[in-house]
């Protein structure tokens, strides 16, 4: 029994060192304004594989992530953000898709901030 | 009531009426008024203000009623409004007509009225399942006194009579009496067995926070006995609730409320609440001069106190809620006095005395590192114990019970794939004496339960669910509920849904009402395990649409819905020999089909329209041949107006509701071969019901409400058969297809802190 149990608290010890964490809490700035943003960041985080859970809070911007780190990176994530026209430190979108976002959510012009997000899209 | 005669025809020509213009819209012109406040509380119309689209130049001017027009920009879609002595306003437009904007003082210290534009009842287009929301607001719209009072401004749940002497409300779903429904009280099954009757009764409605109506075959969580549907009550919660709540009503049949809330916290993470609700029914009512009380006489104590543990950051949340309640119900025959006529022949009465205990409990915790993963457990006990007698029909139940649900939350791969497993027992205890006959059981349930739950993030979603369960009288079986939701197009959407429930009849405790007859009872199966019956097991499929769209400039939301429920296994419950009534199990064919399509419409601004049309064919093999279910009319018409004032700073507002329901012929129970004194005609009559209410709120604190219910006064002409002779033959209450009680008149005051 004894044995047994040394055995398990190696096993899991030996886990927690060496393996990638399955279940690691990711947060990050992702530039944007409105619930229609969060709804468009949050859809583009969740589709890349290993990104478990995403929540991205208006107030604040922060994007908070739980990801599998054996199966994606937080870059992969800033890069499908950056698709879906939204920018973080390391991925920008590019003009034409950002261009194409609704005007309340065109994040780069600080007058979009002061308008009236509370819509429900 | 001619006009509504045909309701489908009107509802088609209806329908075409309000698709034509559609099509034709094509400039459109953004209008609105803007006001500001007065300093009285009051909004007036402010002239001279600003109005323009963000990023462009052309700019509009309100003219001296607040009035303004401009051309829709579709590139900005984004309305400024500014005035010298206003804060700038930006509105995102995203209709027509955006009504009232209210445009606050540069410096103002007066607090900022946040205003809710939720509907008080509510369809979503996301959510799986077709489910109805209503909270306490809708519930304010009636007089409103318990929970199965509280559907009465509801066109998807059914309320009818039970019998014209115990009055007790019954409730429907899908054309199918409420013990084919699933109640939960917090998602703990409450209201089944021997309160089936009189349960809806014991939950007064200003506790409760909110309802949820899901249409046809529910979760699987909750367990297998919900065929038609589920309703759930939240009840309101020490941590969220108002500090203080006082309400009184009263009404012309001498019907007196009392219902009190205190809630106090006792740490950020601690609160608790007392509750409490006394009624009384005083009035020797018989409008009708058959001798019998038009409304039973009653008392009812009911006490709560609830504990609410809350703790976020660490992920727990707890409830511990006892409940105890002691009712009492007197009728029958003017003259009778319990004391001296009780179990005699000298006049025909009734007492109904239930007493009940609820002990619940829940812990819930979240994982703080992994905010999809929690688990629940919930843990409930009650005693319920009622003695009556009807006549000379004496009938006892006592039902103890146990339920205690585990429930794990979890995700597969990431939040589309949700996933919830769990295991539960249930074990009831019956004791129960009919007529002098002891009949005990005890039932014992363990169950496992798995669902998945996917979210395309687009279009679709689904709830996929499984249940097994071993039951000691009703064997093994599965469960299984399935749920699909579809976006056909912008703001519309398809959604089916099957399902399987089962049951065992309570076949005293569920058709109690008829102790008040003259009937005799018979049972003539052996073969099954609960009073010789089978267990009833039935399929639901169903499927909806709703869609959403703006109409002359405002909301209008239209859905359908198509339920079946197909019975391979009931307990037929045969009323059509007016000597008796059987129960048997069903031999041959049962369903029921319903159709309902509703409308909702504000029609100008704070003035909604609620139109419902329901169709149900419900047809029994009964062992005399197949018809059609009694007491059930085919159509069914309801339509709701309500109205609200602008809101002042204070709080202060006028609220106006009005209802009508309008029920077609319903087919009544046999009755050819009794003398022809006491005959019904094959179907009753059509006819209306209207409630309105008119609601003054003097400040947030205070408010005063009157109404009337049944106000064109329309009562069956004969309730009871046999009045004239209780202990003959023919005495039979049970025949109740329109209120016995005429014209309701009530008032009542609101007060909260």
């Amino acid at each position: 029994m004894k044995k047994l149990i040394i055995c398990l608290l190696l096993i899991i010890t030996s886990v927690q060192a060496h393996a990638q964490d399955k279940n690691k809490k990711v947060s990050f700035e992702v530039k944007g304004n409105c619930a229609m943003c969060k709804a468009r960041i949050e859809k583009a985080s969740l589709k890349v594989k290993g990104v478990k859970y995403v929540n991205w809070d208006i107030p604040s911007k922060q994007l908070t992530l739980i990801l599998d780190e054996n199966k994606c990176t937080p870059l992969d994530v800033k890069k499908a953000i950056a698709r879906v026209g939204h920018d973080t430190d390391s991925a920008q979108a590019d003009d034409k898709t950002y261009n194409n976002l609704p005007p309340c959510c065109k994040f780069r012009d600080p007058a979009s901030v002061l308008m009236d997000h509370n819509v429900k899209h | 009531m001619h006009l509504l005669k045909n309701p489908f025809n009107k509802l088609i020509l209806f329908a075409i009426l309000l698709i034509i213009p559609l099509a034709a819209t094509s400039q459109i012109t953004i209008t609105g008024t803007v006001v500001v406040n007065n300093g009285k509380g009051e909004a007036i119309a402010q002239p001279g203000v600003n109005v323009y689209w963000q990023d462009s130049t052309a700019i509009q001017v309100t003219n001296k009623d607040g009035n303004f027009q401009i051309p829709f920009n579709k590139n900005s879609k984004k309305l400024v409004f500014s005035h010298p002595e206003y804060q700038t306003d930006t509105i995102n437009v995203n209709r027509p007509n955006i009504g009232k904007i209210l445009l606050q003082k540069e410096i103002s210290l007066e607090e900022v009225v946040v205003r809710n534009n939720i509907k008080p009842l509510q369809k979503s287009l996301f959510e799986v399942q077709n489910v109805v929301t209503v909270d306490s607001r809708e519930m304010l719209k009636a007089a409103c006194c318990n929970l199965s009072e509280s559907f009465e401004t509801n066109p998807t749940v059914d309320v009818n009579i039970s019998d014209a002497v115990s009055g007790a409300k019954q409730i429907q779903m899908l054309g199918l009496n409420s013990p084919y429904l699933l109640f939960t009280q917090e998602n703990i099954p409450s209201i089944r067995g021997a309160s089936q009757i009189y349960g809806l009764s014991f939950i007064p409605g200003s506790w409760i926070e909110s309802i949820q109506i899901t249409k046809g075959a529910g979760g699987v969580q909750n367990g297998y006995e919900s065929i038609s549907g589920q309703i759930n009550s939240e009840l309101v919660k020490p941590l969220s609730d108002k500090l203080l709540f006082l309400n009184v009503y009263s009404n012309n049949y001498e019907r007196y409320e009392f219902n009190g809330r205190y809630n106090k916290k006792i740490s950020e993470n601690l609160g608790t609440g007392i509750y409490v609700h006394g009624n009384l029914r005083n009035g020797n009512i018989d409008n009708n001069d058959d001798g019998f009380l038009d409304t039973p006489l009653a008392e009812q104590i009911n006490f709560m106190n609830r504990w609410q543990y809350m703790d976020s950051e660490k992920g727990w949340v707890s409830f511990l809620t006892l409940h105890y309640l002691k009712d009492k119900k007197n009728t029958g025959q003017l003259n009778f006095v319990p004391e001296r006529d009780k179990l005699s022949t000298n006049y025909w009465g009734s007492e109904v005395l239930s007493n009940r205990l609820d002990i619940s409990s829940k812990v819930g915790y979240v994982f703080p590192e992994l905010p999809y993963q929690s688990i629940g457990i919930q843990t409930s006990y009650n005693i319920h114990d009622q003695n009556s007698y009807y006549g000379l029909n004496q009938y006892n139940i006592k039902q103890n019970s146990f339920y205690t649900n585990l429930i794990f939350n979890s995700i597969i791969n990431n939040t589309q794939n949700k996933i919830k497993a769990g295991i539960n027992y249930s074990n009831d205890y019956y004791d129960e004496q009919v007529n002098g006959q002891v009949l005990g059981r005890n039932d014992n349930t363990i169950g496992s339960f798995f669902e998945y739950s996917y979210d395309s993030l687009e279009k679709l979603s689904l709830v996929a669910g499984i249940r097994m369960d071993h039951h000691n009288k009703l064997g093994h079986f599965i469960t299984p509920r399935f749920h699909i939701r579809y976006s056909l197009w912008d703001k519309a959407s398809l959604r089916g849904s099957f399902g399987k429930g089962v049951k065992g009849a309570n076949i005293f405790a569920e058709n109690q009402q008829f102790f008040a007859s003259s009937r005799s009872l018979e049972i003539t199966e052996n073969s099954g395990k609960i009073y010789g019956l089978k267990p009833e097991v039935a399929w639901n499929f169903g499927i909806s649409f709703i869609q959403k769209l703006y109409l002359w400039n405002r909301v209008l939301d239209f859905s359908a819905d198509f339920y079946s429920t197909q019975f391979q296994d009931q307990v037929v419950i045969d009323w059509e020999d007016p000597r008796k009534i059987s129960f048997y199990n069903l031999d041959g064919k049962s369903y029921s089909n319903s159709l309902q399509m509703d409308l909702n419409y504000e029609i100008v601004q704070n003035l909604d329209f609620r139109a419902t049309y329901k169709y149900y064919d419900i047809r029994v093999d009964y062992r005399s041949g197949s018809l059609t279910k009694p007491l059930q009319p085919k159509h069914r018409f309801f339509a709701n107006l309500s109205y609200e004032t602008h809101r002042k700073s204070n709080g202060s507002q006028w609220r106006f509701d009005y209802t009508l329901h309008w029920q077609g012929e319903q087919r009544l129970p046999n009755t050819a071969s009794n003398p022809n004194n006491y005959q019904f005609a094959s179907f009753s009559p059509s006819y209306g019901l209207m409630n309105t209410q008119v609601t003054r709120v003097f400040s947030k604190k205070f408010e005063v409400y009157i109404g009337g219910e049944n106000i064109a006064n329309y009562t069956q002409e004969m309730a009871i058969l046999g009045s004239d002779d209780p202990f003959g033959p023919y005495f039979d209450s049970t025949i109740l297809y329109a209120p016995v009680l005429g014209s309701t008149y009530y008032i009542g005051l609101r007060y909260k802190l």
